[in-house]
């Protein structure tokens, strides 16, 4: 317990910057599922880990040690630190059920007053009379393409079919759901934060791969993602434009076309040898991350049977 | 372009919902009512008309389009989804607080300059962005 309940709330600063390595290499769908994945496996993991200090220090107060029927005190962690780290790690719990259950709300929330302004039942497409270009999916049953008239006058025929299959690709893959956990997974970890990006784009690339299938043509995807890209640009007040912040990093949009317009196809598994070696730390960190949790609980569990007297030391 | 399995376009056999939003941006993309054959025109041919017809009265059944008396036939005009509703104040509702929604997923990000001079030249490059 001393040493193992650590471990789960330590492997996510190495275990993030290996999966975005990691999710780099992989083709977009296989990197969403690795990020996704990633993300609530260790949130669970570190936010188990805060749960059991806390229940280990709650164990000493007289009321919880009365509940348990302890006769000794738990010596889980030494009294030094139990206080004060089951302080902090309950604290930290709280207020991370307090963000999660909020933005869970307010996601629901949200997407429901979007559906409740527009008219049901008149199909996928919602159109909404405006000059700025823009699209977007709004997930719900049933799913709705949201978009503007301006997108669909700065677009061709064939290019809103584009648009519309990428649209798609969210709706049917359920895309707003990996978003949403590792939404929440942020909340449960800081680390965790940086996988939101990467985990982001990976869903754009997969509705790009999956509209470039739909109209049979990669350049024509990529077209419309250009051409949808600085329609837009070209609709908004120059004040609204996001600086670049760093001039090295290009921005997604950019990268998206790329990957369309270079011949090849999605790159398949990984091959390289520093690709799995990534893959091996990761798993490696995933599967530490786990069975500390574990360990901690079952050492918890053996320190209380010896507190409450049932069990020899 | 040949069409090759579940991912042809253009083809009889994508389920009519996609059909639908085809059509309909179609209506939307020009300024007055459309028929028909203007559809289909403003389409590239790639559906038949009597395609193009059947998806329009379903359209017109679900109340996503209105029609008028044109000769013969009918010109069709879509109907607003949510009258006065702007792309801005649907995302204003929709990002309350100062960090944006997350849960939508829009079709472009913004660009940055660098961005826009890195994708005038990538389209170029891809031949002809104008068409």
């Amino acid at each position: 317990m001393i040493f193992s309940v650590w471990i789960p709330l330590l492997v996510p600063f190495l275990a993030v910057p290996a999966a975005r390595r990691l999710a780099e290499a992989l083709p977009p769908r296989p990197a969403a599922w690795l990020l996704a994945a990633a993300a609530t496996g260790l949130a669970a993991c570190s936010t188990a880990a805060l749960g059991l200090i806390a229940l280990a220090g709650a164990l000493r107060l007289p009321f919880f040690a009365s509940l348990e029927d302890l006769t000794s005190p738990l010596d889980a962690l030494p009294t030094w630190l139990a206080f004060p780290a089951a302080a902090t790690a309950a604290g930290l719990v709280a207020a991370s059920c307090v963000a999660l259950i909020r933005t869970a709300r307010r996601h629901l929330a949200e997407l429901r007053a979007a559906h409740g302004r527009l008219t049901p039942g008149t199909g996928e497409l919602a159109v909404l009379r405006d000059p700025t270009p823009d699209a977007y999916a709004l997930p719900g049953r049933p799913g709705r393409i949201v978009v503007t008239t301006g997108m669909l006058r700065a677009l061709g025929p064939a290019e809103r079919e584009a648009l519309f299959a990428h649209e798609r690709a969210h709706l049917k893959s359920r895309h707003h759901l990996f978003l949403a956990a590792a939404e929440l997974a942020a909340h449960c970890h800081p680390s965790l934060r940086s996988l939101r990006a990467p985990l982001a784009y990976a869903l754009e690339r997969a509705a790009d791969e999956y509209a470039a299938g739909a109209v049979g043509d990669r350049k024509l995807a990529a077209r419309a993602i250009g051409r949808a890209a600085l329609a837009t640009r070209a609709a908004e007040p120059s004040a609204a434009r996001p600086r670049a912040v760093l001039a090295a990093a290009v921005g997604p949009v950019p990268r998206r076309v790329a990957a369309l317009l270079d011949r090849r196809p999605a790159p398949r598994l990984p091959r390289s040898r520093g690709a799995r070696l990534i893959a091996a730390v990761l798993l490696g960190c995933l599967c530490a991350s786990a069975a500390s949790a574990v360990e901690a609980a079952a050492d918890l569990h053996g320190g209380i049977e010896i507190a409450q007297g049932e069990a020899q030391r | 372009m040949t069409v090759t399995g579940d991912a042809g376009h253009g083809d009889g056999r994508r389920p009519a919902g996609e059909l639908e939003a085809g059509v309909l941006a179609a209506l939307w993309a020009a300024d007055a009512p459309l028929t028909p054959g203007e559809v289909q025109t403003e389409l590239g041919g790639r559906l038949a008309r009597t395609t193009v017809t059947t998806i329009l009265s379903r359209l017109h059944d679900k109340g996503a389009v209105t029609r008028t008396r044109v000769g013969r036939g009918y010109a069709y005009t879509p109907t607003e989804d949510a009258p006065g509703l702007t792309a801005r104040r649907m995302h204003t509702e929709l990002a309350k607080e100062e960090d944006r929604s997350t849960v939508l997923a829009r079709f472009v990000s913004q660009l940055s300059d660098e961005d826009e001079q890195l994708l005038r030249s990538l389209l170029e490059e891809s031949g002809g962005d104008g068409q």
